[in-house]
Order: C-alpha cells, then sequence, then structure tokens
C-alpha cells in the first residue's frame, strides 16, 4: 500500500478533483453506454416481433 | 485458400455473424473488465508518485488509452467502409455505424481527461494547439458520421456516404499521431518516460499498456453488441430475424 490513508488516496496530492474527475467521467460515459446500448437491443427484439405480428396479421385477415 | 475465401463471406452474412457476435461479446467484455481491474491496481495502488507531477499524472493512465482508442476506432471504421466499398458486402456499413458512437465517446473522453490534466500542469483547460486541435477536428468527423447516417433512410446509401466520409477523414488520423513532432506544440511528445529505464516507469507503462488492451477489448465487445442491435433492425422483414427470436 503506497498510500498512507484513505483519505490521502482520495485527496490524490491535492489533485483529487482532476484525477477523480477524469476517472469519473469515463465510468459514467462507458456506464450510459452499456445502457444505452442495451435499450437499443430491446427497440431491435422490439422491432422484429413488430413485423412478425404484422406478417401473421396479413396472413391470418 | 478457396475455402478460406468462402469461410471469410460465410461469416460477413449477418445471418450468421448476428449469433457469432452473440456469442464473442461476453468473451471480450470479461476481458476487458479483467484488465481494467489489473490496470488500475497497478495504476493507483503500485505504481509511485511521479517526482514532477505528484498524483497528478495517474491521468495519464486513462488520458493515454482513451486517446489512442479515439484513433484506432477511426481506422477501424475507414477500413470496414474500405471492405464495404471492394466487396460490397452489407456487414460492413453496420461494422461502421456499430463502432462510431464508441469512438466517438473516446474522443470525447480524451478531450476531457486532457483539459483536467492540462489545467494543473500547463495552467489552461485547453490551447489551440495541432495535437489538441486535431483530435477536436476527429470529435466533429466522429459527428458528421453520425449525423449522416441517420439523416439517410435508406441504409445502404448510409453506408456508402458514411463509409466515405470515414475513408476521407482517416487521414485526420496520422496527423493527430505526428502532431507533436511536426508541430511545435504545448502537449507533450509521445510520452511513457521510458527513457528513465527505472523500475516506476516499468510500473507506470504497464499499468498504462493494460488500460489501453482493456479498453481495446471493450470497444470489441461493445461493437460486437451494437452490431447486432443494427442487424436485427435491418433484417427483421426476413424470415431468419424473426425465427432467432421466435
Amino acid at each position: 500500500m503506497i498510500w498512507a490513508s484513505w483519505d490521502a488516496f482520495w485527496a490524490m496530492g491535492g489533485y483529487g478533483p482532476y484525477v477523480w474527475g477524469s476517472y469519473g467521467v469515463v465510468l459514467l460515459c462507458i456506464a450510459i453506454e452499456i445502457f444505452s446500448a442495451r435499450a437499443a437491443q430491446r427497440a431491435s427484439v422490439h422491432s422484429v416481433r413488430t413485423m412478425q405480428e404484422e406478417t401473421d396479421h396479413d396472413a391470418t385477415s | 485458400m478457396e475455402n478460406f475465401k468462402i469461410r471469410w463471406f460465410h461469416w460477413a452474412a449477418p445471418q450468421t455473424f448476428y449469433p457469432l457476435a452473440g456469442r464473442l461479446w461476453p468473451v471480450f467484455g470479461l476481458i476487458a473488465a479483467v484488465l481494467a481491474v489489473a490496470g488500475l491496481y497497478l495504476g493507483f495502488f503500485v505504481a509511485p508518485t511521479d517526482f514532477q507531477q505528484g498524483e497528478g499524472y495517474r491521468i495519464i493512465f486513462v488520458h493515454v488509452p482513451v486517446s489512442w482508442m479515439s484513433m484506432v476506432i477511426y481506422l477501424a471504421m475507414a477500413f470496414w467502409a474500405f471492405l464495404g466499398f471492394t466487396f460490397n458486402t452489407r456487414l460492413s456499413g453496420m461494422m461502421t455505424q456499430a463502432l462510431a458512437p464508441t469512438g466517438a465517446m473516446f474522443t470525447f473522453l480524451s478531450l476531457w481527461t486532457g483539459a483536467l490534466w492540462g489545467k494543473p500542469m500547463w495552467g489552461a483547460w485547453w490551447v489551440w494547439d495541432a495535437r489538441l486541435t486535431s483530435e477536436l477536428i476527429l470529435f466533429f468527423l466522429y459527428m458528421g458520421y453520425i449525423a449522416l447516417t441517420s439523416a439517410i433512410d435508406d441504409p445502404r446509401r448510409a453506408d456508402r456516404a458514411g463509409g466515405l466520409l470515414a475513408l476521407v477523414g482517416a487521414v485526420n488520423v496520422p496527423i493527430i499521431y505526428f502532431s507533436v513532432k511536426w508541430w511545435n506544440t504545448l502537449h507533450q511528445g509521445a510520452s511513457v518516460s521510458v527513457t528513465k529505464g527505472s523500475s516506476m516507469a516499468q510500473t507506470m507503462l504497464w499499468a498504462m499498456l493494460l488500460m489501453a488492451l482493456a479498453l481495446w477489448a471493450y470497444s470489441i465487445a461493445m461493437a460486437l453488441y451494437r452490431v447486432r442491435s443494427i442487424i436485427l433492425v435491418r433484417e427483421r422483414h426476413t424470415q431468419w430475424a424473426q425465427e432467432v427470436d421466435a
């Protein structure tokens, strides 16, 4: 362990806001990207289902 | 050889690539997570304080990898666009499109982490030097690609128009890379103080390389995941797409 304490770790020798501002936003962006990609996948599955229902409907009517 | 060629085109069909991508993305996702944990551990708990920049230098472990990926992903897009123009395969355009959002995100993060590093070290969030300006142009190229492809309704036409932008815009990537050599920039040259040769520089280098590999794996996982959504939407009228879901 190269840090004297957790406080020292979070302070980053006075550079805390810059260091955590960098890593925090990177993490946030990755979380948003994963979330939106999952939403897009659900939407595309939904679009296939809608297409399916339409064709099924056309077939029966 | 003939057999080999056929196999490539076999996987280039959206129908066969969809399940393959579905099997591959979790593997790359897992690799990314493991490498990122190792890289962050090395970067924050093993790598010692920099004698010039104190603890502020630790931004390097994320700034350099996101910057590398911002350029690599654009080149990957140009590569797929080139394949699309050469072989007229439908998957190429879909891969180009699947890569763009991740590339745009990493370009933004490169500028963001760079600003947060520049402020304490240079005293400025932003300077109009060649490195920073060409990276900003890269961000506009990504945005232009995304805007252009989403503005064209016909997917095949969108692929061609976007592919052209991806290919032409790729000229900017070597400009970014060599900008610190070609012009007198405030941005430092190719860093990684390997020249110091100490064990300290070694752990820093390893932390950075692990993070870079983690982002490589993450980008591949993300592109494979996203291309499945694109395939499904474009192929939604086909028999196989409706059966995949059924």
